[in-house]
């Protein structure tokens, strides 16, 4: 076997790389003695060993290069030397993409797949498949059939695989096999039956009936192959979850029982399906966790990496379920591999004691500076899930997050350990001077932009309401002597809301401010000369709209407003109200951390759901003159879950209007749908205008249609409705298979689940970071003042919950978190009522048996105020 | 949760010591690019060549990896992946190419058998699917008929090796 390519290499000793000082061009002129006459195998196979070996070493082949060696290549087929052939497989799969005409070598494929030589059939097939386009494969269809059956695994493998990569292009064609995958699997090859099962499942996962069949024919059969088992699991876990079927199903039972298998790929594939089950019960959950406990202990690092990595979720949810693998994950925060051990450790973390995590911190400090930086986030991960828990311990936290923010490491592990610090601040109120300070050190040397200026806008929000808000300045001010120009604005911008919150520093700000404007970057300067003039006026209501609670419009649509009015000046004013809000308010909530299979996405502005509605809405010629897009509400399921249509609503508000968008599906294989609308009958004044229908809906393919409402003008308190719905629409029969649809079709109806329309799809959430300067700068001229008694609420948190999602407002101050074993609480609510009026609500609720709740509404506009608590009352 | 689905392979690499690609192959576009592709290598191998833990995540991926001599070789999923099908597809590209080498699993063997690697890994992994486990049904596929060369085209050192190679494995055992 061993043998030598060139006298050359022979003599170059051991240790050389006899491919090392290729070249292209070189091997290309080889490559002329394909063309000679007999063929010399060995020869010609180096020759297309070296090609793809450049091609894996990313050589770039052009064009006419590549072509001249393909086509000189497939001389080669004459040839009967199994490698040579073999290898030609091979460089037709490789060079598919950048050689043209490669359709050539067909018929030479087709006779291999199909001839005596079983070496050949399998990878023929799969090479074939690589060159053929959606009506080639139609002419080997009966091939493939046959192929996909054919009593010698590694073709019918090869064929089944093949079939799977080309379902991407011709999903009819591949989907005619079906019989013949169902035939394979049930061949007794564990390979075989692996890729039929993965094949069937791809043609069939959009009929969930024809899934639920198959995984009963297989659960109840019982299948060889550990692969194919781990799809099972899959398909049964995902079936699961779309169902929301209780956990007393059969497929539950069907993956509990491969616990049991045994193979430990399949076990583990089961141990795994459970633990990531939504609303797993610790009951449920606990044969899992024990083989899991089991593996723990296994020699194989990968599975013993595989075991702590699950149970480290299970921790995350259900910590006291993992209690009792406590001893086997403390024997394992020795092990060599650094990954396994740091699993093991912040696993731990979770379902120890609070009286352990000192010890723990202490061995992780030991080696932390050796795992990668992936592991690193988990850690941090870890103390921040640590720090909710035992509260009290946030010093030592603290100080393990300060170090670790010393240390070298790359921005996502940065990022993570400044998000977790804010998030200690935000939870822990007398840890925020502590953390302020490390932050404030972290910035004074910090190469990421994009951290910099989130803790200047966070020492801007937090330094003004701390005791010694001064201490803060020069950190901030440093930034504007010496970093980049998004650094130094950012450190304006913190700089003015100490000005506007603190009158003694208010001078000193002004003073610093000045030397800003001198500035060399013209955002840095503006920011300062708007600050400054601001300012000066020392007005606390323009301190509010300008420098604590910015702009809450949406960007992208402030663009275009812009430059629709320089298209079209006029003599008005350019409007703030007529710019959509926008949608997504920068949450206050407490910052997740990304996982870390994340962490890899490019971070990227994308349009928000709601600019994307509004072009689309603006598309359709019936809908213009409605003017922006005010909301858009989240889709409301107008049918169950599994009925022959599926149907739901966004409601789209508009200033005086409002468009129902429908999405429908039609999941009948044998309909086809033309003329599909939404009937709607409201039960108040509210006047139906227009219906827009979806002109066809064929199978399984989403179409939407619209109608068109009027909002009553005569009493702006009318804000609730209640429609009755029916869907409307002309049926043709059809095809199945083909899709072909009957000459002529019949009216039909189906009646939908009624629709609310509520208030809540008439406000839009704003989020005002400083609600007390908000509520000041709104005023008391319109503020109205009730007490309700809400009976049938027994916790503040259930309370909370309740006035948030009905009137659909912005929760501020992070008043939605309500502390525990209090008695009382204050929620601050922000929002725009529908035509850019401002709303505030403050909400004083006590617990006495039920809840009592005192709601404080200030507006500029007095009818707002009189909506929102006709509704509420 | 996932989507279930056969593509489990996104990378197999076998690098040599100095970190240096052998072989390369990508199944999906996680690493569009050479340059790219190059990086990744490199942070893998940086991250793995000193250690001898056979699993790793990096950039977000799960990687399992074994090294011998001086080789390295990856097989590289997501990180939702089973890691014993991954392990399972390593041991089997790792055990064909030590039955086809005969135990001599290193760079030089490796460098000359290049095509046998070549088909070896194509009857593994077929565009992500792992298309067979079985290192015995492997060697047989790819059926280099390397034994066929007749002893006059060897040259007398590479007689000499391939005993030495016989009688030190036959020691072994």
């Amino acid at each position: 076997m061993i043998k030598k390519f060139d006298k050359k290499d022979e003599e170059s000793g051991s240790g050389s790389n006899p491919f090392q000082h290729l070249e292209k061009s070189a091997v290309l002129q080889e490559a002329r003695i394909f063309n000679e006459t007999p063929i010399n195998p060995r020869r010609c196979l180096h020759i297309l060993t070296k090609i793809i070996y450049l091609l894996n070493q990313g050589e770039h082949f052009g064009t006419t290069e590549a072509t001249e060696a393909f086509f000189a290549m497939t001389r080669l087929f004459q040839s009967n030397d199994q490698t040579l052939r073999r290898m030609c497989y091979l460089t037709i799969k490789e060079m598919a993409n950048i050689s043209e005409d490669v359709i050539i070598v067909t018929s030479s494929l087709t006779k291999d797949m199909t001839g005596k030589e079983d070496v050949y059939r399998g990878p023929a097939i799969r090479a074939l498949c690589r060159i053929t386009d959606t009506t080639m494969l139609q002419a080997i269809e009966r091939y493939m059939k046959q192929a996909i059956v054919d009593k010698v695994p590694s073709v019918s493998s090869s064929a089944l695989v093949s079939s799977l990569h080309m379902v991407k292009m011709s999903y009819d064609v591949v989907k005619r096999w079906v019989n013949e995958a169902q035939e394979a699997a049930s061949s007794d090859n564990i390979m075989v039956q692996y890729h039929a099962l993965g094949l069937l499942y791809h043609l069939r996962k959009n009929d969930r009936l024809a899934v639920t069949k198959m995984l009963n024919k297989f659960t109840k059969s019982g299948l060889k192959s550990p692969f194919a088992y781990c799809m099972l699991i899959r398909i049964a876990s995902k079936l699961l979850d779309e169902t929301e079927g209780g956990h007393d199903s059969p497929l539950f039972d069907f993956i509990e029982s491969c616990l049991r298998n045994k193979n430990e790929m399949v076990v583990y594939e089961a141990a795994s399906a459970i633990v990531h089950m939504p609303n797993c019960t610790a009951r449920e959950l606990a044969p899992a966790v024990s083989v899991l406990q089991l593996f723990c202990s296994s020699p194989k690092a990968a599975l013993r990496y595989a075991a702590v990595r699950t149970l480290n979720k299970v921790a995350m949810k259900h910590p006291s379920a993992v209690t009792a693998c406590n001893l086997d994950l403390e024997n394992l925060i020795t092990d060599s591999n650094r990954s396994i051990a740091t699993l093991a450790i912040t696993t731990l973390l979770k379902t120890g004691s609070e009286s352990s995590v000192d010890r723990l911190m202490k061995q992780i400090s030991s080696f932390v500076s050796e795992i990668s930086d992936e592991f690193k986030v988990v850690v941090v991960q870890a103390i921040s899930a640590l720090c909710q828990k035992y509260p009290r311990k946030h010093s030592v936290m603290m100080n393990f997050l300060s170090n670790m923010l010393r240390d070298d490491g790359g921005f996502d592990y940065k990022r993570a350990i400044v998000d977790c610090i804010i998030s200690i601040i935000e939870e822990n109120p007398e840890s925020k001077e502590t953390g302020l300070a490390h932050l404030c050190e972290f910035i004074e040397d910090c190469e990421h932009t994009v951290l910099a200026t989130k803790i200047l806008h966070l020492l801007g929000k937090e330094g003004p309401r701390t005791p010694q808000p001064s201490k803060y300045i020069r950190f901030i001010f440093n930034r504007v002597v010496l970093e980049s120009e998004a650094v130094r604005a950012a450190a304006v911008s913190a700089l003015a809301k100490f000005g506007a919150q603190n009158d003694d520093l208010l001078p000193s700000v002004l003073v610093l401010m000045q030397r800003c404007m001198m500035d060399s970057d013209d955002e840095v300067r503006d920011r300062a000369t708007f600050y400054m003039n601001v300012l000066q006026q020392k007005q606390k209501a323009l301190n509010a709209a300008y420098i604590f609670n910015g702009l809450s419009v949406s960007i992208p649509g402030l663009e275009k407003s812009l430059h629709q009015y320089t298209l079209d000046p006029s003599e008005k004013p350019f409007d703030m109200k007529s710019v959509p809000l926008a949608t997504t308010p920068i949450t206050e909530q407490k910052t997740e951390i990304a996982p870390i299979a994340t962490s890899k996405l490019p971070e990227k502005l994308a349009p928000s759901r709601q600019d994307i509605y509004q072009e689309q809405l603006a598309a359709i010629p019936e809908f213009q003159g409605l003017g922006p897009l005010f909301k858009s509400s989240d889709p409301v399921q107008l049918t169950e879950a599994e009925t022959e249509y599926v149907v739901r609503c966004i409601k789209h508000t508009f200033a005086r209007h409002m468009v129902f968008q429908f999405d429908c599906t039609n999941t009948l294989n044998d309909q086809l749908l033309q003329k599909v609308l939404v009937q709607m009958e409201p039960s108040e004044s509210y006047e139906v205008i227009h219906y827009i229908p979806a002109p066809s809906l064929p199978y399984s393919q989403p179409g939407s249609c619209y109608t068109l409402v009027r909002l009553p003008d005569d009493d702006p308190t009318a804000v609730s409705c209640t429609f009755s719905c029916t869907m409307k629409y002309l049926v043709r029969d059809c095809d199945p298979n083909t899709g072909e649809p009957d000459d002529d079709g019949y009216d039909d109806e189906y009646v939908l689940e009624d629709l609310e329309v509520t208030v809540a799809d008439h406000i839009q959430k704003v989020l005002k970071p400083n609600f007390g300067a908000a509520w000041e700068e709104v005023g008391d001229e319109n503020e109205k003042e009730e007490t309700f008694a809400l009976a049938s609420v027994r916790t503040l948190d259930e309370a909370v919950g309740n006035i948030i999602s009905f009137l659909g407002m912005q929760p501020c101050e992070r008043s939605d978190k309500v502390p525990e074993n209090k008695n009382s609480h204050v929620l601050f609510l922000a929002g725009v009522f529908r035509g850019g009026h401002d709303v505030l609500v403050r909400a004083r609720l006590a617990l006495a048996d039920g809840v009592t709740m005192q709601v404080t509404v200030r507006s500029s506009e007095e009818t707002v105020v009189d909506v929102i608590l006709a509704s509420v009352g | 949760i996932e989507e279930p689905s056969l593509y489990t392979v996104k990378a197999v690499l076998i690098l040599d010591n100095d970190g240096d690609r052998l072989y390369a192959k990508y199944y999906d576009d996680t690493y569009p690019t050479v340059k790219e592709q190059k990086a990744f290598e490199k942070n893998i191998f940086n991250k793995t060549h000193r250690t001898d833990s056979e699993i790793a995540l990096l950039e977000g991926l799960t990687v399992v990896y074994k090294s011998n001599i001086d080789l390295f070789f990856y097989v590289i999923g997501s990180s939702h992946e089973n890691e014993l099908m991954l392990m399972a597809v390593l041991n089997c590209l790792f055990d064909s190419l030590s039955q086809m080498l005969r135990k001599n699993v290193e760079r030089r063997a490796l460098l000359e058998n290049m095509e046998g690697l070549f088909l070896a890994v194509d009857e593994i992994v077929d565009g992500g699917v792992i298309l067979e486990s079985d290192p015995q049904q492997v060697v047989h596929r790819v059926a280099l008929r390397g034994d066929d060369v007749p002893l006059t085209e060897q040259t007398v050192t590479q007689v000499l090796q391939s005993a030495k190679e016989q009688i030190k494995w036959s020691l072994l055992r």
